[in-house]
C-alpha cells in the first residue's frame, strides 16, 4: 500500500575531481513509498532548483536496471539495501518513516569521482576493448544455425553475459577488483564456440588491462557476487582463472 | 524543392543487388583519408562506427552517456526480427517485407522495407558470430517466438534482453575498433549543432558535459544514429536521456522532418500512478504471446474491483471480456501495437478500466500457466515479471499485471532517401532517428532489425558512393569561419538560457509539454485538439524562454542545462507532431484522428489523399515550416485496409 514517509538524506557533494567533498543533510518530507528512489532524489532536486540552489549530480539513464548508468553506494551498500536490483529499481517502500539515508558514489581508485555522485567507469571500456570481443568484421560470417550449440551452454553464456557494467562488484570490493566484471565477459564468451578461439588470449589481454588500470587482487571475498544486482556468480572467476592458466601455459 | 528519394530502377527485388554492384567505391589507401563523424552508439551507431572502422575510415563517435554500451537500444527487450524461416513455417524475404509495408499501413517506401528484409538474414548471422546468446532449443537451433502483426514465429530473441545483447555484440565490434586506431570514442559528449561549409555537412559542434567545454569536428560526412524523440511526452518508455535534439539541429540546417506525428503508442506499459513519475516501464509486447488481455465484462465488477472488495481472480471466466480475442478473432492478443493500444482505450473511456486510476487492463498469465507451468513462462519472461513486481509491489505469477499505453518510439524523423542521406549532402540518418522503413507504425522486433541493417549492411555501402567523389577534399582544421561561428553560435545558444534566471525548474516545464502533448498529440486527436496543442505549446515555448532556472554556470558538468537544451527542442518537435497531426486528416496506424474512423472504430486511411510522406522544411524562427510531399507508390503491395480480424 502506498504511504508518504519523511526522510534526512546525507549526501556526498563534491564540486569536481579536485574539490574534496562533503555530506550536505537535506530533509525530505512526504514521499510516495511507491515511487523509485531516482524519483525521490529527482523530488530533491526539483526541491534544491526550486531554493536556487544547484542539484545533486547522479548517474541514470534507462531506469529499468539494464543500461547500467546509475551507481550510488546507499547507506552502505552499493545499489542499496534491496537485492538483485540496480539503485534505478529499489523503490521507497524499502525504507521507513523518519529514516536517514546515506547517499554516496562509488568509492573506488579504478572509478574518480567527476562530480557529487557521478563517477568516471572508462576503466571498463578499456578492459573491453583489450580483448572482450571476437575478432570478427561485418559480412562473411558464417550461417547463424551452422553450428549447434547445446541450450546449456548458450543459457549458461546469456547468464554471464547478462552483467550490466555498473561497478558494484569492484565498488563492493575491498581490493578494488573488477574480478567478477572481467571473468563475466571471458565466461560469456569462452562458453560459445565462436568466442572460444580466442578465449585464453582475451583473458590474458583483459587481466593485464585491468592490472594496469589499477584494480586491486581478487582474494575471492565473494563480496561481488552478494551486490551484483543481476546475479553474475563468482563460479565465472574459476572460468577466468581456467583460462588465463591456459593463456601462461601457451606462452 | 523537389525530392529525389534515388530508389534504383528495376524490379524491386533486385534493386538492392543492382545497386550493390554499381554504385561507386572508395579504395583503401583513400579511406584512410577520410573521415566520417558518427553521432550516436546506439545499435544503429555503434555498427556504423564499428564497420566504418573495419573498412578503414577515419571515425569519431559520440555518446552522451558515460560508455557507448549504456545507449537506450540497451533496453529492448522483446526481439529482432528475420525471415530466416527456421521454423519453416512459410516465412519469406517476401513476407516479411509485406508484412512490415502492411503493419506500417501503407505509408513506408517499398523499396527501403525490401531491402531492410533481404539484409534481415545477415544480421543473425552476424550477431551470432560475435557471440550473441541467443535462445536456443535443445537441438543447439536458434529459437523463434512470434510478435505482433505476424502469423509467423520470425523473432530471435535473448531472454527479454534482445536490445541488451545486441548492444553488447556491437559494442564489442566498436571496442574493437578502438582498440585497433580507427574509431576514437567521444562519451559524454554531445553535439548541438551542425557544421554547413559550401552546403554540405561537414562537422559538427560539440559539448563536452564534463567540462562544459565546446569543440569542434571535422568529418567528410556525418551519421546521425541519435535515436527517437519519444520524450517530447515526457513521460515514455525511452531512457531519461533519450532526445531529439540532433534531429531538430539537422531540421533547423535545412533537412527535412518527416512524418513527425507518426509516434507509437506501446499496449503494453506499467500504468502511471503518480505526479513523481519519472518515466514508464514497458512490459516486453512478447509476453502477448502467453498473456490475454481482458477487462470486466459488468460494471458492478469494475466497481468492486476498484473499490478493492474484489481481485481480478475473483471474477468468473464468463464475466471477462478477452476484448482483443473478440474483436481480432485472427490475431487475437497478437494484433498491431496500434491497435491493441485504441481497443485499451476505448475499454477504458467506457468506464471499463481497472486499477486506482481505471486506466488499466489487465494482462493475465493464468492460462498459459496452467497450460505450461510455472517454470515454463519464468524461463520465458522471469526478468520481466520480476522488473513487475519491484515497481508494482505485486507478483504476477498470481495476479494478472495492469497495464495501459504509452508512447514508445517514434516512425517519424529525419527525411532521408535510399541511401539513408538527408537533403543535406552528407549528412546521413540511422536507425530511430530517421523516418525511414516503418510508415505510420512499427512492427514489434523491427527497431533493432532496422538499426543493424542500417549500420552493418546499408550505410556502409551507400556512404561510400558519397564518399567517392570527396576523396580529394582536406580534411579541414576547425579553424574555418564556418566552424568558429557554429562554435559561437552554439555558446551564444547556452548562455541565453543560462541568462534566463526564471522561477521554473526544466522538468515541471517539461512536464507540462508532456500533459499537452498526452492530451491532444496522443492516441485520439482532433483537429480542435490540435489547434488547442500548437497554440497551448506555443505558450509553453514562452513560458519556458522566459521564466526557466538553471542553477550554476556553463562550466563544469550541468545536468540542468543539458536537460534545459534538451526541452528547448522538444518544444520545436512537439509543435511539428502537432502540424502535421492536424495537416495529416486521415487515420492510419499510430495516427487516429477521430474525424477519420470506420463505424467500427478502425482507423480510416484516405489513400486518394494522404499516400505520402509529409516532409516539413524549416523556414526560420517564428516561422511555419511549409510541407513538402514525398508521393508513396506501390508497385508490388496491394493497398488494402489492414484486416486483423
Ligand atoms: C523499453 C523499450 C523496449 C524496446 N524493445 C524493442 C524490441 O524488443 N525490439 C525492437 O525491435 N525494438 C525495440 N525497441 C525499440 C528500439 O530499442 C529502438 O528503436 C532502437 O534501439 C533505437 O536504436 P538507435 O541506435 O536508433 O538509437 P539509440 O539506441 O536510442 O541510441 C541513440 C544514441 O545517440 C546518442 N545521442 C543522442 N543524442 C545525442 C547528441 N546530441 N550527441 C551525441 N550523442 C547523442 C545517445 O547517447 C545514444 O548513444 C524498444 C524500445 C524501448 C524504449
Ligand atoms: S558483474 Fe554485476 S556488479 Fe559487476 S559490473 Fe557486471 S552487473 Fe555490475
Ligand atoms: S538507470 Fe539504467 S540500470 Fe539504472
Amino acid at each position: 500500500m502506498e504511504n508518504n514517509i519523511n526522510l534526512t538524506l546525507k549526501v556526498w557533494r563534491q564540486n569536481g575531481p579536485k574539490d574534496k567533498g562533503r555530506f550536505e543533510t537535506y530533509k525530505l518530507e512526504k514521499v510516495s513509498t511507491d515511487s523509485s528512489f531516482l524519483e525521490m532524489m529527482d523530488i530533491l532536486n526539483e526541491q534544491l532548483v526550486n531554493e536556487g540552489s544547484e542539484p545533486v549530480a547522479f548517474d541514470h539513464d534507462c531506469r529499468e536496471g539494464i543500461c547500467g548508468m546509475c551507481s550510488l553506494y546507499i547507506n552502505g551498500r552499493p545499489h542499496g539495501p534491496d537485492d538483485d536490483v540496480t539503485t534505478c529499481q529499489l523503490h521507497m517502500r524499502k525504507f521507513k518513516d523518519g529514516e536517514t539515508i546515506t547517499i554516496e558514489p562509488w568509492r573506488s581508485a579504478g572509478f574518480p569521482v567527476i562530480k557529487d555522485l557521478i563517477v568516471n567507469r572508462s576503466a571498463f571500456d578499456q578492459i573491453i576493448a583489450a580483448g572482450g570481443y571476437t575478432s570478427v568484421s561485418t559480412g562473411g560470417v558464417p550461417d547463424a544455425n551452422a553450428i549447434p550449440i547445446p541450450k546449456d551452454d548458450a543459457d549458461e553464456a546469456m547468464d554471464a553475459a547478462s552483467c550490466i557494467g555498473c561497478g558494484a562488484c569492484v565498488a563492493t570490493c575491498k581490493n578494488g577488483s573488477a574480478m567478477l566484471f572481467v571473468s563475466a565477459k571471458v565466461s560469456h564468451l569462452a562458453l560459445l564456440p565462436q568466442g572460444k578461439v580466442e578465449a585464453a588470449r582475451r583473458a590474458k589481454n583483459m587481466v593485464a588491462k585491468m592490472d594496469e588500470l589499477g584494480f586491486g587482487n581478487c582474494t575471492n571475498t565473494g563480496a561481488c557476487e552478494v551486490e551484483c544486482p543481476k546475479s553474475v556468480s563468482i563460479s565465472n572467476i574459476a572460468r577466468l582463472n581456467r583460462e588465463f592458466l591456459k593463456a601462461k601455459f601457451q606462452d | 524543392m523537389k525530392l529525389d528519394s534515388k530508389i534504383p530502377e528495376g524490379p524491386l527485388a533486385e534493386k538492392w543487388s543492382k545497386y550493390k554492384a554499381n554504385q561507386k567505391l572508395v579504395n583503401p589507401a583513400n579511406k584512410r583519408k577520410l573521415d566520417i563523424i558518427v553521432v550516436g552508439t546506439g545499435l544503429a551507431g555503434a555498427s556504423a562506427a564499428a564497420s566504418f572502422g573495419e573498412m578503414g575510415f577515419n571515425v569519431k563517435n559520440f555518446t552522451i552517456q558515460d560508455s557507448p554500451r549504456r545507449a537506450h537500444s540497451i533496453a529492448a527487450q522483446g526481439g529482432i526480427n528475420a525471415a530466416k524461416n527456421y521454423p519453416n513455417d512459410g516465412d519469406s524475404v517476401h513476407r516479411l517485407f509485406y508484412d512490415t509495408v502492411k503493419g506500417g499501413d501503407y505509408r513506408a517506401r517499398e523499396a527501403n522495407v525490401h531491402r531492410l528484409a533481404e539484409v534481415s538474414n545477415d544480421i543473425i548471422d552476424q550477431c551470432v558470430a560475435q557471440g550473441v546468446p541467443f535462445a536456443r532449443e535443445y537441438g543447439g537451433l536458434l529459437d523463434n517466438r512470434s510478435f505482433g502483426g505476424a502469423q509467423v514465429s520470425r523473432t530471435f530473441y535473448a531472454k527479454g534482453q534482445t536490445g541488451q545483447q545486441l548492444l553488447i555484440g556491437a559494442y564489442q565490434a566498436l571496442m574493437r575498433q578502438v582498440n585497433a586506431g580507427t574509431v576514437n570514442l567521444y562519451t559524454r559528449t554531445e553535439i548541438v549543432d551542425i557544421v554547413m561549409v559550401d552546403g554540405k555537412a561537414r562537422g559538427v559542434i560539440a559539448r563536452d558535459l564534463v567540462t562544459g567545454e565546446f569543440q569542434r569536428h571535422f568529418g567528410h560526412a556525418v551519421v546521425l544514429a541519435t535515436g527517437g524523440y519519444g520524450n517530447t511526452f515526457f513521460l515514455s518508455t525511452n531512457a531519461m536521456g533519450s532526445n531529439g535534439s540532433a534531429a531538430i539541429k539537422a531540421y533547423q540546417k535545412g533537412a527535412l522532418f518527416a512524418n513527425p506525428c507518426f509516434a507509437q503508442i506501446h499496449p503494453t506499459c506499467i500504468p502511471v500512478h503518480g505526479e513523481f513519475q519519472s518515466k514508464l516501464t514497458l512490459m516486453s509486447e512478447s509476453l502477448r504471446n502467453d498473456g490475454r488481455i481482458w477487462v470486466p465484462k459488468k460494471k458492478e465488477d469494475v466497481d468492486a474491483i476498484r473499490a478493492g472488495k474484489l481481485k481480478p481472480k475473483d471474477i468468473k471466466e464468463e464475466d471477462r471480456d478477452y476484448y482483443l480475442e473478440r474483436r481480432y478473432p485472427a490475431f487475437g492478443n497478437l494484433v498491431p501495437r496500434d491497435v491493441a493500444s485504441r481497443a485499451a482505450k476505448e475499454r477504458c473511456d467506457a468506464g471499463f478500466g481497472v486499477g486506482a486510476t481505471g486506466l488499466a487492463v489487465y494482462l493475465d498469465f493464468k492460462s498459459a500457466i496452467e497450460r505450461l507451468g510455472e517454470d515454463a513462462i519464468r524461463a520465458r519472461y522471469g526478468n520481466l515479471f520480476q522488473m513487475y513486481e519491484k515497481i508494482v509491489d505485486d507478483n504476477p505469477y498470481e495476479t494478472p499485471m495492469m497495464i495501459y499505453p504509452a508512447i514508445h518510439y517514434t516512425m517519424g524523423g529525419i527525411w532521408v532517401d535510399y541511401e539513408l542521406q538527408t537533403t543535406i549532402p552528407g549528412l546521413f540518418a540511422a536507425g530511430e532517428a530517421n523516418f525511414s522503413d516503418h510508415g505510420a507504425n512499427r512492427l514489434g522486433a523491427s527497431a533493432l532489425m532496422q538499426g543493424l541493417a542500417d549500420g552493418y549492411f546499408v550505410l556502409p555501402y551507400t556512404i561510400q558512393n558519397y564518399l567517392a567523389d570527396d576523396i580529394s577534399t582536406p580534411r579541414m582544421t576547425g579553424e574555418e569561419k564556418e566552424f568558429v561561428e557554429a562554435e559561437k553560435t552554439a555558446k551564444d545558444k547556452f548562455a541565453k538560457l543560462l541568462a534566463i534566471k526564471g522561477n521554473r525548474s526544466v522538468d515541471s516545464i517539461h512536464k507540462e509539454l508532456g500533459l499537452v502533448m498526452w492530451d491532444f498529440v496522443g492516441m485520439a486527436r482532433t483537429k480542435e485538439g490540435l489547434e488547442t496543442a500548437i497554440e497551448k505549446i506555443a505558450a509553453i515555448k514562452k513560458e519556458f524562454y522566459s521564466n526557466v532556472r538553471i542553477p550554476g554556470s556553463s562550466e563544469g558538468m550541468n545536468v540542468e542545462l543539458e536537460k534545459a537544451s534538451r526541452l528547448a527542442d522538444f518544444i520545436e518537435i512537439g509543435d511539428l507532431m502537432a502540424r502535421d497531426a492536424l495537416n495529416r486528416e486521415e487515420s492510419c496506424g499510430g495516427h487516429f484522428r477521430e474525424e477519420f474512423q470506420t463505424e467500427e472504430g478502425e482507423a480510416k486511411r484516405q489513400d486518394d489523399k494522404f499516400a505520402y510522406a509529409a516532409c516539413w522544411q524549416y523556414q526560420g524562427e517564428e516561422k511555419a515550416p511549409e510541407l513538402i510531399k514525398e508521393d508513396l507508390t506501390f508497385e508490388v503491395v496491394k493497398v488494402a485496409q489492414r484486416n486483423y480480424k
